[in-house]
């Protein structure tokens, strides 16, 4: 189900299209399209302007970052300490949250613009080598990414003397072996430095003080660079003047669960809701078999679940994070009335216990716990106790108020994003976030299949076998 | 059979020299290894250690972190069945039954033919698709229980051999940069100043 058979799962719709104009086209992976509609012609009005009008451009243009974190990519940019070189740019394809395949698309349908927005970002910030570190699972991505570098560097657009410039840079593809963590900046640094996949401690040095080879390194996501042919070609002013001043230009949203039409979507940025998303008739078309929703995760496998009451706000990262939840990477799975919810919470408590780097406790240890304990009650065979040692535990990575959905029939309100937590990086807190959504969203499905707590026997210690 | 024949030794070179640091290509050639011989052998990693200038134990304690690596005889074929999320909401676990029915092994078995390889793997990123699966990292999109057995009898009869390489391949289109136009890596402690196209007195690039 899709509106192009050479692009499964991407709906097109009648929107505006930022990074995926060129998808319509079976060949649009190809130098000879992207040339033939507009290709490169962003990096040639970037190259004709001095960099740091390009920087600025980026700025203005408050394009955030898409891996996850919504961070501005032209301030990021602008981190790298004075005076420090070689800085590096490392593009993170190794796409893993659960529910998100944007990048991938991106990649294998059009390679070049991602390739474009590598150099424009080498270009504005200064950046002398490029790494393209693509997720390892995704063979024909690395493929497709790998043709393109071949004909770019075959019609100079990338390594020595670019157009004609004075502008060189090479970009070199790398591959990933599997590891969801390596998602993360750091330990992505840490990976290609060829090392185990392990996030570093930060703060005080972020990558782009000290990062690749302990050297300035901006890290930016594949949806982050492709938007940039497109802003450096039409400006920044063009590019405010879609979506939300807060949430410019448009996003990829990948909905996917129980709907009608599960899919990919490039939206205008923050203006479109949730019910728009799942009920439209331009998306999803609704709850498959005429189900009821029951409940969504709203932005990937990490991000706090919604209720059918939150349907109504727009897809905006401060919106959705006072409600108690994140936009993350931009992926939205839905649960129809038939799911058990349990069972559904163990499937992403399982996928990140699995994928712990193991480097910090509370999450090598807590998240297997989660997935143990959780098994046990999906399993009919647990008791009171384990719901109440599921928040214990969870507690251990996530200390304090944990985020959660407003529920106008549980009498609840929302708690706002973030969390606090102990360990360096995300996967932690993520075992726990799906567990302590469906306690405290669905508790009475798991009430129901536990047994009661266990009596307690206080056994003294001075009193076995002796008499008292 | 396990050290790196000539043609894949001049790709290890040519890898090599594309890192700042040769350890970089660490990732890259345990790859390339694994493209060789199926698996990773120790052999290998030895002479893996040896090109880029570390020990065989970093090699293998970098690789062992890695779910891609396999370390010991895999079949032809590696079939992934997605366990996650929006796969296991829409009937991931009748794939996985259906693929161990079949083939007569459990999810981490391998076939005594050395054919297949079966396992229940995390998110595959084709969450629209679900539930899906993966031959040796190549898509099956929204599959059913029948669809898994007639795909089992397809690769057995070699009817999928032109669409899908035996385990250890991924892409086989390989990044060449022609000497001419590469720039070339460069040591990061050997370089003091900015970049030819940044002028040095608005350095820091609008920063």
């Amino acid at each position: 189900m899709s509106d192009y058979a050479w692009a499964p799962g991407f709906v097109a719709g009648d929107r505006p299209r930022i990074v995926t104009s060129r998808f319509e086209h079976e060949d649009s992976y190809t130098l000879a399209r992207y040339e033939a509609t507009g290709g490169y012609a962003g990096l040639r009005a970037a190259l004709a302007r001095p960099a740091a009008d390009v920087h600025e451009e980026v700025r203005a243009s408050t394009l955030l970052g898409r891996g996850g974190a919504g961070f501005p990519a032209g301030v990021k940019w602008g981190l790298t300490p004075q005076g420090v070189f070689p800085r590096y740019l490392v593009v993170n394809g190794d796409e893993s949250e659960p529910g998100t395949y944007k990048d991938r698309l991106l990649m294998e349908r059009d390679p070049h613009q991602l390739i474009e927005g590598c150099l424009i970002a080498c270009y504005a910030a200064g950046l002398s080598r490029c790494f393209l570190y693509i997720r390892g699972e995704m063979a024909l991505a690395q493929e497709r990414v790998a043709t393109a570098l071949n004909e770019a560097y075959a019609a100079g657009y990338i390594g020595k003397n670019i157009l004609g410039s004075e502008f060189s840079v090479d970009i070199v593809l790398h591959w990933g072996a599997g590891a969801y963590v390596v998602g993360e900046e750091t330990a992505l640094i840490e990976s290609l430095e060829g090392n185990r996949g392990m996030p570093r401690l930060k703060p005080p040095y972020f990558p782009a003080a000290i990062g690749l080879y302990g050297k300035p390194t901006i890290v930016n996501n594949v949806e982050t660079l492709s938007n940039l042919p497109w802003i450096a070609h039409h400006g920044a002013a063009a590019y405010t003047s879609i979506g939300t001043e807060s949430s410019p230009g448009t996003r990829m949203v990948a909905v996917s669960g129980h709907v009608r039409r599960p899919g990919v979507y490039e939206i205008v940025n923050g203006t479109t809701t949730f019910r728009d998303l799942i009920y439209g008739d331009e998306f999803c078309q609704g709850i498959r078999d005429g189900n009821e929703l029951k409940a969504f995760v709203p932005g990937g496998g990490s991000a706090p679940w919604f209720l059918p009451d939150q349907l109504d706000l727009p897809f905006e990262g401060r919106l959705v994070g006072a409600a108690g939840s994140m936009l993350g990477s931009g992926a939205i799975m839905v649960m129809d009335s038939t799911t058990d919810i349990p069972s559904a919470a163990l499937t992403l408590t399982k996928f990140y216990a699995h994928e712990s780097c193991g480097k910090c406790v509370p999450c090598r240890e807590g998240g297997t716990w989660l997935m143990r304990i959780l098994e046990r009650v999906v399993e009919g065979q647990g008791t009171q106790d384990d719901l109440d040692l599921l928040l214990e535990v969870g507690g251990s990575i996530c200390p304090g108020s944990m985020p959660h959905a407003a529920s106008s029939e549980l009498g609840l309100e929302a708690t706002p994003f973030p969390y606090r937590m102990t360990t360096i990086c995300f996967v932690g807190p993520s075992a726990y976030v799906p567990v302590h959504s469906a306690l405290t969203l669905f508790r009475s499905e798991f009430e129901s299949r536990v047994a009661p707590s266990r009596s307690k026997t206080r056994i003294p210690v001075t009193a076995i076998g002796g008499e008292r | 059979m396990a050290r790196f024949n000539e043609t894949n030794l001049a790709t290890a070179h040519e890898i090599i020299a594309r890192y700042p640091r040769p350890k970089s290509a660490l990732i890259p050639l345990l790859h390339l290894a694994q493209e060789q011989d199926g698996y990773v052998t120790d052999e290998a990693m030895r002479q893996i250690a040896d090109l880029v200038g570390v020990t065989p134990a970093e090699v293998i304690g970098t690789g062992s972190f890695y779910e891609m690596f396999r370390f010991e005889p895999t079949g032809r074929y590696l079939i992934n069945i997605c366990g996650t999320m929006s796969c296991a909401l829409l009937g991931a676990s009748d794939l996985l039954h259906a693929a161990e029915r079949t083939l007569g092994i459990h999810a981490g078995g391998t076939t005594a033919d050395g054919m297949f390889t079966l396992h229940q793997a995390e998110c595959q990123a084709a969450c629209t698709e679900a539930p899906c699966l993966q031959v040796n990292y190549r898509y099956r999109f929204r599959m059913t229980p029948d669809g898994v057995e007639q795909l089992i009898d397809d690769l057995r009869a070699g009817r999928l051999d032109d669409e899908i390489p035996p385990h250890g391949t991924l892409a086989r289109v390989r990044q060449h940069i022609p000497a001419d136009r590469g720039v070339g890596a460069v040591d990061p402690d050997a370089v003091d100043g900015p970049p030819a196209w940044i002028p040095v007195t608005v350095e820091g690039a609008g920063s």
